[in-house]
């Protein structure tokens, strides 16, 4: 097996890659919207790129909303590209040296054509900044082919395959990415997963990449021995990288085998013309079919012969050969499924119907068909696909673009673009790289996690908990208030992980909280001594309401008690029950936990409370056993 | 954009000239670039004349294209490819029967090149294949004959260029298209309208102005919906007159119709840069549809035949009027042989005080001065303040809501087409719509 990986991280810049508008999302509704269609235009020998053509053939119309705040003409297409963002150029030259890569001596800014919508203008902005280079994995080098800086693409909105608009948001449109790709070095889906993690750190220690789902996105190439390359598109979880490599592996290899028992039974698939079976269904009793008659479609259906029994083939575990062409036919004609033979009789489709369209198709017995509910232009164009991918099924792995799944499963979802896509961008000016600029930046990079790492630990930090502070998306809120209040490294390291994680797992939105925001917090905490709970509270309150963060403060450290405070009450109730203490011991425990939890009135989470009493009550016991 | 010449080291110059030229390679070729144990290989692409004289510039096989410093390198040619390919644009001769064709006539600027992929170069062409692959639906439309006529920049035109070109468009007419369509640059766009609104008084037939803001590389060009209902405009409005057709907002799907002689280009990039002043579209058109805004064409000489009128003079000038303005200017202009000049003057069309005596003197010597305003929309009027009044009194002649560039025009025509002391007359009356009588409210002001 062969995998490489493509690795896209979104850099924190004050400015767009082409323009001036601010990097951050938009929350809201957009101010404006406009409407556009794109065109695969012919490159100069007349070849119009595969998957530029298949977009167009889906005939869509765009809509774009746009944020007075973040976006400009530029993000429109009504304006040039500005020049090159320099902040964004030095960072990825960074980045270069911290691969080993060779950086280029003038940056090239390219155009690579992409007519999904997701670009205004029908390219994306691309320029190859450094080749070469690698990472580590123990013994092995995963080599780096290339370093790219290049523009983010809208986000997407919404899709309506019927009316075939398509809507975006311009707001991330031209947020700065580092394109990371590897050299296919990988070979075992484990191997894949550290390899981006790997990756990962070392942009991380960057400490200028954007933290959050969806600022950093994994593609992954993948192709088994006698297959064919396949791209993944959009991982965004670090977790799913090695199920959606070995998924995929099994998928091309299950394909492989239908090819031989396809190679066995004939000598290649052909496929009849679309035949019109609506007549035959006239009095179903199939609600599906029933519904598309009644929408005006009609049942229209190929014979594919030698293929009965090859649609329920399982390619990869949970999928079938005839879901894989139900997905084809739903990417390029946007007809909602298909029915075949191997699934029949059911979903109300009776024996005889079942019979009937074989006799109209002519099947044979190890003949199989195709039928699809829609109206006719749209299901032949379906059944033209269907029949294009069962021809090819002779040949094995058909090279495409596919997207991730949630669940690591992969789906298609278009062809592979031709390499003739890329042209230069004439607009923005070419960029020197002198080494004058490279020293610079070379002494301008931070040092690496493992110098902080090692630091927290001689803050008394446990080193469980520094080896996950330093993995934190929190980073930079980090370092900042360790320089600031070192004395509370072990609160900070905490509620920056552990505290964090649960919160975005309770649901809170605690991720898209603004550096800054989180900083004032923290400050606000460590001045009142609150607690590392208080401060989980109050990052709730936070993320949760409309509060500020010194009125979260001011409520939290109201409605609890510090630390400070806590312990005075523990004293006072220790100092009261002197004499139960010493004649009970550890057993008085019980007791004063009541007492002290009567005066907490609920101020302080139970378990703070009892660890600090019994730590109290040691220390006394300890004295008094010290004293007598 | 640039259009490139025929060299084979396109834009190199200095070290990585005679580098390149020492490896003997052209653009085009594969090369390689070693620097000691390291190399790279690639197509070598031509480059942008004013840029670093030690890079070259190689496109990867990847397809990406990067810079490398030659000064530490060696070059080497690893295998020639005969230079970049090049289509000279042709002309294609078709018989058409009268009336059922459009003739597109192509002058240059961004939607009649096409981009050389390898290279980004912009490069003119315009045949009716590349048009018809362009925009296939223009099968649907009309039949198209089309000829290159000029490929110059938008910002190289000038006045004997407006002669050629409504030259051009009369022997179309005349050999009997349904209309014509005339592919220009869009920054001069504006004033070859009025030209050919004035050189083709009395038309017929629909002359329709169109060009692109985006080129037609891109797959979000404007050029595709620009065309289309340029050619729909030309072949089915039957509305006679000189026409701009261009996108009537940023969204894709309908253009506007603005009559050539009260448009102007309002925004250095938008797809919706043309706006008619001083009056409104004629109509909106999309694939599908025609939608004229206006029925009648006042103001226009119909069905007297066209009076063909092509000449333009480069003695005619315009000059915007600022504060701290000289009379030295118009003195000499005057001097130098110009015979007469538009201002755009400030507000309901004034220069300072100071100058009314000047004027006078140039007025009298025969010097021809007239005033429109600056600020485009609405109309000169020189009677509500005395320095108005002064300057009527010293012989400046008031143009009412002409556009400045429009007014510019008609000037270099009437200078080459009447006799000097009827060009006053000539620059009063409406020959084409460019004056209106009546400013008509257009709603709130954006
Ligand atoms: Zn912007």
């Amino acid at each position: 097996m062969k995998v490489g990986l493509e690795i896209h991280q979104q850099l924190d810049t004050r400015e767009k890659l082409f323009c001036a508008c601010p990097t951050r999302p938009a929350t809201g509704k957009p101010d404006y919207e406009f409407r556009r269609v794109l065109r695969a235009t012919k490159s100069e020998l007349g070849v119009v790129d595969p998957a530029a053509q298949f977009e167009e053939v889906r005939r869509r119309v765009y809509v774009y909303q746009g944020f007075r705040d973040h976006t400009c003409l530029v993000e429109m297409d009504e304006e040039p590209p500005h020049e090159l963002n320099m902040e964004a150029l030095e960072i990825g030259l960074m980045c270069a040296m911290l691969l080993g890569a060779r950086p280029v001596d003038e940056v090239v800014v390219m155009r690579k054509t992409v007519i999904d919508g997701s670009n205004t203008s029908g390219f994306q902005r691309t320029a190859l900044i450094a080749l070469g280079g690698g990472i580590k994995l123990g013994d092995k080098t995963i080599g780096i082919s290339t370093l790219c800086l290049e523009e983010d693409a809208a986000r997407l909105v919404s899709s309506d395959a019927s009316t075939g608009v398509v809507t975006y948001r311009l707001d991330r449109l031209g947020v700065p990415l580092i394109e990371i790709s590897t050299k296919p070095d990988i070979t075992t889906p484990e191997e894949a997963g550290a390899a981006a993690y790997e990756i990962g750190r070392i942009l991380r220690r960057l400490r200028r990449v954007k933290r959050g789902l969806g600022t950093i996105r994994q593609d992954i190439n993948v192709s088994v021995e006698g297959g064919a390359r396949i791209e993944v598109k959009g991982v965004q979880e670090l977790s799913l990288i090695s199920k959606v490599v070995s998924f995929e592996a099994k998928r091309q290899e299950g394909l492989l085998r239908l090819r031989e028992e396809l190679r066995r039974r004939v000598p290649a698939v052909v496929v009849s013309d679309p035949v019109d079976l609506t007549s035959e269904f006239e009095a179903t009793q199939s609600n599906t079919i029933k519904q598309g008659l009644k929408s005006g479609g009609g049942v229209f259906g190929v014979r594919v012969e030698g293929f009965s029994g090859y649609f329920k083939f399982e390619v990869a575990p949970g999928k079938r050969f005839g879901s894989e062409l139900a997905d084809y036919a739903r990417q390029i004609a946007g007809v909602g499924g298909l029915i075949h033979s191997d699934e029949l009789p059911a979903y109300g489709v009776t024996q005889e119907e079942v019979d009937a369209v074989k006799r109209k198709l002519g099947c044979s017995d190890v003949d199989g068909f195709v039928l699809v509910v829609a109206e006719r232009t749209r299901a032949e164009r379906a059944l033209s696909v269907v029949a294009k991918r069962c021809a090819q099924a002779i040949d094995g792995v058909v090279e495409e673009t596919r997207a991730a799944q949630p669940d690591g499963t992969t789906r298609f979802l278009r062809p592979m673009p031709g390499s003739a896509r890329m042209y230069p961008e004439t607009d923005v000016p070419y960029v020197r790289v002198t080494s004058e600029t490279l020293s610079r930046l070379k002494s301008a990079i931070p040092p690496p996690l493992e110098e902080l790492e090692s630091r927290l630990v001689s803050l008394k930090v446990s080193s469980e908990l520094a080896k996950q502070a330093v993995e934190s998306e929190w980073l930079n809120v980090l370092e900042t208030m360790l320089a600031e209040a070192p004395e509370a490294a072990q609160l900070l390291c905490s509620v920056l992980t552990q505290d964090v994680r649960e919160l975005s797992r309770e649901g809170v939105g605690v991720d898209e909280l603004p550096d800054h925001v989180v900083l004032e917090l923290l400050r606000g905490a460590v001045r009142k001594g609150l607690l590392r709970d208080q401060v989980k509270q109050a990052l709730r309150l936070v993320a949760t309401s409309s509060r500020s963060v010194g009125e979260a403060l001011e409520e939290i450290s109201s409605t609890t008690i510090s630390l400070g405070e806590l312990d005075a009450i523990i004293e006072s109730v220790i100092d009261s029950n002197k004499q139960l203490i010493s004649a009970r011991g550890a057993e008085a425990f019980k007791p004063l936990m009541g007492d002290v939890m009567k005066l907490v009135r609920g101020r302080a989470p139970g378990s703070i409370v009892s660890q600090r009493l019994a730590q109290k009550l040691r220390e006394r016991t300890e004295r008094v056993s010290a004293q007598g | 954009m640039c259009v490139l010449g025929e060299s084979r080291l396109e834009g190199y110059h200095g070290l990585a000239y005679r580098k390149l030229v020492e490896a003997g390679v052209n653009v085009g070729d594969t090369v390689e670039v070693s620097f000691g144990d390291e190399s790279f290989v690639g197509r070598l692409m031509p480059r942008v004349e004013s840029d670093d004289d030690s890079v070259v510039t190689i496109k990867l096989p990847n397809g990406y294209n990067i810079g490398l410093s030659v000064v530490d390198a060696s070059v080497r040619l690893v295998s020639p490819a005969g230079g970049l390919h090049q289509q000279p644009p042709v002309e294609e001769a078709v018989g058409f029967g009268a009336g059922e064709y459009v003739a597109l006539i192509s002058t240059g600027g961004t939607i009649a090149s096409r981009v050389e992929y390898e290279t980004g170069a912009v490069r003119p062409a315009l045949r009716a294949s590349d048009l018809m692959s362009l925009v296939p639906e223009l099968e649907g439309i009309s039949r198209l004959k089309t000829q290159v006529l000029m490929s110059i920049l938008s910002e190289d035109m000038k006045p004997a260029y407006w002669e050629r070109i409504a030259r051009a468009v009369y022997s179309e007419l005349e050999a009997g298209a349904a209309g014509v369509v005339v592919a220009h640059g869009t920054d001069t766009m504006g004033y070859t309208a009025a030209a050919l609104s004035f050189a083709l008084r009395g038309v017929d037939r629909p002359i329709v102005l169109v060009g692109s803001q985006r080129s037609s590389d891109r797959p979000s060009s404007d050029a595709y919906t620009n065309l289309l209902c340029a050619v729909k405009f030309a072949k089915e409005s039957f509305r006679p007159g000189v026409y701009v057709c261009m996108h009537a907002s940023t969204s894709d799907p309908t253009c506007a119709v603005i009559p050539g002689v009260k448009v102007r280009k309002m925004h250095t990039s938008r797809r919706d840069a043309f706006k008619a002043v001083n009056t409104r579209p004629v109509a909106f058109v999309d694939r599908d549809k025609l939608v004229f805004l206006d029925e009648s064409s006042k103001g226009y000489v119909v069905g007297g035949g066209v009076v063909f009128k092509p000449g333009f003079s480069d003695k005619a000038a315009l000059i915007e009027y600022y504060p701290g303005f000289s009379l030295d200017i118009l003195n000499w202009l005057a001097e130098k042989g110009y015979l007469g000049v538009v201002l755009a003057g400030t507000g309901l069309g004034h220069v300072s005080s100071e100058l009314v005596d000047g004027i006078a003197r140039l007025r009298r010597s025969g010097f021809l001065i007239y005033m429109t305003s600056q600020c485009l929309y609405g109309r000169v009027n020189m009677n509500v303040y005395t320095t108005g009044r002064r300057l009527l009194a010293a012989g400046v002649v008031p143009l009412g809501d002409m556009l400045p560039e429009t007014a510019y025009v008609k000037l270099s025509w009437a200078l080459a087409n009447y006799p000097l002391e009827e060009v006053d007359g000539v620059m009063r009356s409406n020959l084409v719509g460019e004056l209106s009588a009546r400013s008509v409210y257009s709603g709130e002001w954006t």
